[in-house]
């Protein structure tokens, strides 16, 4: 209803103007601070959807696997108090993976806010180190440019989330509602300008004039759309491209240049590519711990440019020789025409020394007579033809997963990567599907993280979407047990955890659900589940004492892996290759 | 190496609890925060002291204030030209014989009493930071029961404008308010 005015409610008023940013869907769990709003729904519940969800962190993982799916700002919705702080560890995951959602709270009426009332909470406060910027609305005239500059702040610059906080009597006041199509004043709010020419140059020159370049590809290479530009770069010049963990999918993995993931599970030829390299190019990416490991060693000989949209993660961790503040897509479309064209196959060949050295240390090419999760999950790419949205959780299987399945599409993994939220994946694919109608969906979780955020099976099943759901259950927290293993000498206290019985458990829900232990059994399994509209679950029965390598201990020298030993190489149970290295 | 930010920030509620959880959050060494009214409705002006003697992390705390949504602009005058203010108010248990010296030294310093009590006296002095340390050093013989330090404020020189919060820069010969280079913080 642009331009014209009519008398509304403030809860009328939430539902327009989220009308007006494109919303479709709504996560989110009714309650006594917001209710006004909930009734309001009723009106405009033909252009919204609402999902009723069980816990409110799982409204803002829903929220926020909708955005990583689509590129638009997610909403999640919550009463004051407990809803509210329910909120806190899924604004967090949002944070640190600057993921845009919108979170809206209901408040306790405005007179009563300071009086510790019946559920009431700062939330306004106590989300300020949690969210990109929160809003407190005191008054029923702002409450429209309020929701528009949230949306903007949100999908703007780093994307992030926002709170905005609404007492129950703003709610229900009424006014003359225009919606307000004026310029948004934030003087205080200014994404990057445009790049100087200066930048361009040094940038080029810098390539052209590398023996040893590796790109490091980042989360910003999806937020920016670059993807395009990112593989320009890389083939014209012939740069290798390693990925982080929330970079994978914004390079093709099938493509010859990219190396895969970097890091502490990183591939150890990736690392060894960083560690020798003479520049690094870091698209999009912080220097996280997780990549860089000890810092007074990581890439000693190299350059650096760093294109980073958040200009407080320039020189943060890593310091750069060329630090540029704009978006990334935007810089490489300057900078690739300056390019030169270039083979450097001494380079690659080097790498791909490293790469094949790896495959007598490859857990896919051994012999044994369990399945192992990294099998299970190699066969569930197999089974979805590397076409599937995966949504991992956090722990053993996120890293196998990372490196077993490979993606060449952007946004085909979600994953909490900068918080390590174990339960996301369930209420994130939930979010998820309501963006992704084309491609299968795969939840992979732990038996540790499901159990985080299982309650969600309910929405999964009164929503009816379509979501697989594998559960790779080796009976313990499997990350936690390899470190105790590693540096605690193997004294497993409070690792090993008890599982429901998770096929009986879907099925009281309603809910298809298998059960699978051996590898020959995966695909046909797959198949079965794959063939249900609504959602469904499979068991995965793994090795329990299975380790994620190579690994970079915590603080250790990148090039410093713990590396799987070497063993023959198997396939089809027939030896092919003689291990060599002794 | 001291760290002396300027800045601009929208008046509206819980600004500087955003600014102070920054600093916290960040692990930032905070030396002093003055906050008021400016020139402008709606604007409060800061002056930020920060001890990190580390330039990538002064540039860290810069872009990190500077990315906050309230946060209209901030300069990093730490090496420019400014006048640079602290204010104090000290309260001594003085005896009337001692009287005499204490004047001595508020006349060395340009520090005025503003009270006398029964054998005690407030002295308030307006100074740059270290010579506000040397009068306290001074006045150290005698009894300090209070001191109370406002941090500093500064200003730059030259020529300026109000600013409102949608134009930064007014004339092209005003002292700019544009940010930072990333390489201004470069080792």
């Amino acid at each position: 209803m642009r331009g014209s005015q009519k008398k509304l409610s403030g809860a009328e008023i939430i539902w327009e103007c989220l009308i007006q940013e494109g919303v479709d869907v709504v996560f989110g769990y009714p309650g006594g601070a917001i209710l006004h709003t909930y009734d309001a729904l009723n009106k405009y519940s033909e252009k919204i959807h609402h999902v009723l969800v069980r816990h409110e962190q799982g409204a803002t993982h829903m929220a926020d696997g909708y955005a990583r799916a689509s590129g638009k700002v997610g909403v999640a919705m919550a009463t004051s108090g407990p809803g509210a702080t329910n909120m806190i560890t899924g604004m967090a995951t949002a944070m640190m993976d600057s993921s845009p959602i919108v979170c809206i709270t209901g408040q306790v009426p405005s007179p009563f806010i300071g009086s510790d009332a019946f559920q009431e909470i700062d939330i306004t406060g106590a989300s300020i180190p949690v969210s990109k910027h929160s809003y407190l609305v005191m008054n029923i005239n702002d409450l429209a440019t309020t929701i528009r500059e949230a949306f903007y702040v949100a999908r703007s610059g780093r994307p992030g989330p926002v709170l905005i906080d609404i007492p129950k009597d703003i709610q229900n006041e009424t006014t003359d509602f225009i919606y307000p199509e004026e310029e948004l004043n934030l003087p205080g709010y200014q994404p990057p300008e445009d790049v100087s020419e200066e930048y361009i140059s040094k940038f080029a020159s810098l390539v052209n004039d590398a023996e040893k370049p590796v790109i490091l590809a980042g989360h910003g290479v999806l937020l920016s759309n670059a993807s395009r530009e990112v593989m320009e770069l890389a083939e014209k010049s012939s740069i290798p491209i390693a990925t982080t963990l929330l970079g994978i999918g914004g390079v093709p993995d099938s493509h010859q240049l990219v190396l895969g993931m970097m890091g502490m599970h990183g591939g150890s030829w990736a690392n060894h590519a960083i560690q020798d390299a003479d520049l690094l190019i870091a698209c999009g990416m912080r220097f996280d711990d997780r990549v860089t490991g000890n810092l007074k060693t990581y890439s000693p000989n190299s350059k650096k440019i760093h294109i980073e949209i958040d200009p407080s993660e320039i020189n943060k961790n890593v310091k750069v020789d060329l630090a540029i503040h704009a978006d990334l897509g935007t810089v490489l479309r300057h900078v690739n025409p300056h390019i030169k064209k270039m083979v450097r196959n001494d380079w690659l060949d080097i790498i791909s020394g490293w790469h094949h050295d790896s495959k007598q240390r490859d857990i896919l090419n051994l012999k044994s007579d369990k399945l192992h999760a990294a099998q299970a999950i190699r066969k569930i790419w197999e089974g979805t033809k590397g076409d599937a949205l995966i949504v991992s959780d956090v722990g053993q299987h996120q890293m196998l997963e990372a490196q077993y399945y490979k993606h060449n599409d952007p946004r085909t993994l979600l994953t909490s990567g900068g918080l390590g939220t174990m339960g996301f994946s369930l209420p994130a694919a939930i979010g998820a599907s309501f963006h992704e109608k084309d491609r299968g969906i795969w939840v992979i979780v732990g038996d540790g993280s499901i159990q985080m955020t299982i309650m969600e099976l309910g929405t999964a099943i009164q929503e009816n979407v379509n979501i697989n759901i594998a559960i790779i259950n080796n009976g313990y927290l499997g990350m936690v047990r390899q470190w105790q293993q590693m540096f605690y000498n193997a004294r497993y206290v409070e690792t090993p955890i008890s599982s429901p019985d998770y096929v009986k458990l879907a099925e009281a829900y309603g809910i298809q659900a298998y059960r699978v232990d051996s590898l020959e059994n995966v695909i046909p399994t797959m198949e079965k589940a794959q063939k249900n509209a609504g959602p469904s679950l499979i068991e995965f029965k793994v090795e329990e004492h299975e380790v994620v390598y190579p690994m970079v201990p915590a603080g250790a020298d990148l090039h410093d892996m713990i590396q799987r030993p070497f063993s023959d190489v198997y396939e089809n149970g027939q030896i092919v290759e003689k291990e060599t290295a002794k | 190496m001291k760290q002396t930010l300027i800045t601009l920030v929208e008046n509206k509620p819980g600004v500087l609890n955003r600014i102070s959880s920054l600093f916290r959050r960040r692990n930032f060494n905070i030396e002093s925060l003055v906050v008021g009214h400016s020139e402008t409705d709606g604007v409060s002006r800061m002056t930020i002291v920060a001890n990190e003697p580390d330039a990538s992390k002064r540039g860290n705390i810069y872009f990190s204030l500077l990315k906050l949504v309230n946060v209209i602009a901030v300069k990093d005058v730490s090496s420019l030209p400014c006048v640079a203010r602290e204010f104090i108010l000290i309260k001594l248990n003085t005896s009337p014989e001692q009287l005499n010296e204490v004047n001595s030294v508020v006349k060395k310093y340009s520090a005025r009493i503003v009270d006398m009590g029964n054998e005690t006296v407030i002295i308030e002095a307006t100074e740059e930071e270290h010579i506000i340390n040397e009068l306290i050093d001074n006045l150290m013989p005698f009894e300090i029961t209070e001191i109370m330090r406002t941090g500093k404020i500064a200003m730059r020189r030259g020529r300026t404008h109000k600013v409102s919060s949608d134009k930064i820069n007014a004339a092209p010969d005003d002292i700019e308010w544009r940010p930072e280079q990333i390489s201004a913080y470069q080792n």
